[in-house]
């Protein structure tokens, strides 16, 4: 069975590194990003088939990133990490076609849950 | 004891004295300065102006009474007057023009008393008489028969003889009668003399002095030189009895003043010679009563009182209002003040939580996946030395990771409360989905939850979520406020206002007196060390956000009881 690949975006480059790592530890192929254009350079260059995506990032924000993906590929599902509990941010981000949202700090057994069924297209 | 935050913003405004309002106490000093203030500027000048017209009306009054009765004596004065030269003249004609024998023939002497009386329409003569120097009537024409009488011994024969002409008193006489006598002394031309004394009935005296003009407030007589009457007066007596009343020398000229009479009432008393006779012309005007149907004392102290009372009436009633409009307002003002700040109060406050929250997140997300890496690590190494230990650390920091988690997002449900989403709820359907929340606890602690709802209850129009998180607080509250086997009564119903009432209410430890009007307050909590003291602050903002009202009544021991009102329809 092949791997899933996740690309995990976060400004918090320690949050990003631990989380990639122990979604290596569970068998699936992440890759950390720690901006909005640097996510946008990672898509670019290689496939995923689940980008997890802070709503909230100095910079290019969550909402713009979410926007330019699925401009560029519509069928790549998106999960939304909010830290802030802005329900607006993440009821924009729903509508511009995010699968779902996780609420920080996530529990690492329930990101991988909602990752898996992202991937498999099935919500909740 | 009920605590509404209504209730409190009362006690708030009625007890801070900083404030731009007044304190309850305030409002009686307030209405006691107004009514001391509008009473001085409208009574004062009331009485001072009724007391200079009154003093203005007298001097007046006192001027007109003493014009009045200048004019009637100068005019009495005057008639009297000429009465008396027209008598006397007539009778110095008559002693001139006739000779003694003349005067003394039987039919002479009464036809020119006869011709006289003609001439005199008034004040006829009574009698004529002739006296020779010795004081004995030698002729008399009259009514009595006086022919013979001596009047040597009496005054008036002792002042005529020696003065020529004179005027007596008033006297009764021989006839018994009061009268006076004109008399004219005449020389004979062989030596010697005689007079010619006429007599005059005195009530044409009174009749010459009862003139027009004369009011019942006024008395008018002659005196003599000793103060006995010469006329009749209507205060002093008949005839012949002295004046009680002090009165002046009077001299030729008319002299009029205020004085009292001898009962001390106000009076105008002039007074006049009357030339060449021994009367004095006397006039008094009673100043009590004068006024008539004008201003008296009396009738103006009344109509003073009464103008008081009614100004200080309408003061009264005027200031009472002002000071009841006044407080109602400052009241009104108040609560908007405190309604104001309490709401800028919870602003600061979710924008701060929000903050907090944001920033705390981060790092508490960090944690949380380091804490979880060691643990995936020391899962992987079955030897890891202290495995068990070291794993128990871990799991110790991930509780307290989700311990902080439930705060921060308590936080950000305090930020986000102010949205308002409509649709329409059954209200007593969402309370018991509410308790289906708390049920598993209540099992536990074998708590009875009861939900009565009535058939009248319509469904509402409000955002469902924050109405469960309102009641989900309440609730919460509430089972922590009983004891294991307590019980929890939730009810709801329509109001006589139209409005939903829902009461929670449940028979725990209750909330002292000094914590009920506290209880809304943000971070205010009694739970130590497990509650971050925001449940009702966003209960009672989110109330308000809804448009209701929450109220609660608590007594130690026995229990508490919140009501939470709401509208049928949330206004925009």
């Amino acid at each position: 069975m092949t791997p899933l690949r996740v690309l995990f975006v976060d400004d918090e480059e320690e949050l990003v590194s631990t989380v990639v790592e122990r979604l290596g530890m569970r068998r699936i192929e992440a890759r950390g990003a720690t901006s909005g254009l640097a996510a946008l350079a990672e898509v670019k260059e290689k496939e995923f088939d689940v980008v997890v995506l802070d709503v909230r990032m100095p910079g290019l924000g969550g909402l713009d990133v979410i926007k330019r993906l699925k401009d560029s590929h519509p069928d790549l599902e998106v999960i939304l990490l909010s830290g802030h509990g802005a329900r607006e941010d993440v009821e924009v981000g729903l509508r511009l076609g995010a699968f779902d949202y996780l609420q920080k700090p996530v529990d690492i057994e329930d990101l991988i849950e909602i990752i898996r069924r992202a991937a498999a297209g099935v919500s909740s | 004891m009920t605590h509404a935050p209504d209730a409190l913003l009362h006690e708030a405004a009625e007890g801070a004295e900083a404030r731009p309002y007044l304190a309850g106490r305030n409002y009686g000093r307030l209405r006691r300065r107004v009514v001391l203030a509008t009473a001085a500027v409208s009574i004062l000048p009331l009485v001072i102006m009724t007391f200079l017209y009154y003093d203005q009306y007298e001097r007046s009054l006192g001027a007109e009474a003493i014009a009045t009765v200048t004019r009637q004596l100068t005019n009495n004065k005057r008639a009297l007057e000429f009465f008396l030269t027209e008598r006397r003249s007539a009778l110095s004609f008559v002693v001139r023009d006739r000779s003694f024998s003349e005067l003394c023939d039987p039919e002479t002497l009464p036809r020119i008393m006869k011709n006289l009386n003609a001439s005199f329409a008034l004040g006829s003569f009574a009698d004529l008489g002739i006296i020779d120097e010795s004081g004995l009537q030698l002729c008399y024409t009259g009514v009595y028969n006086l022919k013979g009488r001596d009047y040597h011994e009496q005054d008036w024969f002792d002042r005529v003889s020696r003065r020529g002409v004179f005027i007596s008193d008033v006297f009764l006489g021989y006839r018994n009668s009061p009268h006076f006598a004109i008399a004219t002394r005449h020389e004979r031309d062989s030596g010697g003399y005689y007079i010619l004394r006429a007599t005059i009935n005195a009530d044409i005296l009174a009749e010459q002095i009862q003139t027009a003009g004369l009011t019942p407030h006024d008395d008018v007589f002659l005196v003599n030189r000793s103060g006995v009457l010469q006329t009749p007066s209507r205060r002093q007596g008949a005839v012949f009895k002295s004046v009680a009343l002090s009165i002046p020398e009077a001299t030729l000229e008319v002299h009029v003043l205020d004085q009292e009479d001898e009962r001390h009432q106000p009076i105008v008393l002039g007074l006049v010679q009357i030339a060449d006779s021994p009367f004095t012309l006397v006039w008094i005007r009673s100043r009590v009563g004068a006024e008539g149907g004008g201003v008296t004392l009396p009738r103006l102290l009344a109509f003073l009182l009464i103008s008081t009372a009614l100004i200080l009436g309408v003061i009264l009633w005027g200031s009472r209002q002002f000071v009841a409009n006044l407080r109602a307002e400052n009241l009104r003002r108040a609560e908007l003040m405190h309604k104001v700040e309490y709401s800028n109060k919870l602003a600061t406050v979710g924008r701060l939580a929000a903050g907090v929250a944001h920033e705390i997140n981060n790092p508490l997300t960090i944690i949380n996946e380091k804490a979880g890496l060691l643990k995936d690590l020391i899962d992987r190494e079955p030897e890891f030395p202290l495995r068990e230990k070291v794993l128990g650390i871990v799991g110790s920091v991930l509780g307290s990771v989700a311990r902080c988690r439930k705060v921060t997002h308590r936080l950000l449900g305090f930020a986000r409360h102010m949205d308002v989403q409509s649709e329409a709820i059954d209200v007593e359907a969402l309370l018991k989905e509410v308790v289906g929340f708390l049920e598993k606890e209540a099992e536990y602690r074998n708590i009875t939850i009861k939900v009565e709802g009535q058939s009248d209850v319509p469904a509402i129009e409000s955002d469902r979520g924050q109405l469960q998180q309102v009641f989900l607080n309440i609730l919460n509250n509430a089972e922590a406020a009983v004891k294991d086997g307590g019980h929890i009564d939730v009810g709801v119903r329509l109001t006589q206002d139209r409005r939903i009432a829902v009461f929670v209410a449940d028979d725990g430890v209750g909330i002292p007196p000094e914590n009920l009007g506290r209880i809304f307050e943000p971070f205010f909590t009694t739970k130590e060390g497990s509650g971050t003291g925001l449940g009702l602050s966003i209960t009672y903002g989110i109330v308000q956000k809804l448009g209701g009202e929450i109220t609660v009544e608590s007594e130690v021991g026995k229990g508490t009881r919140f009501t939470v009102l709401l509208p049928l329809r949330r206004e925009e």
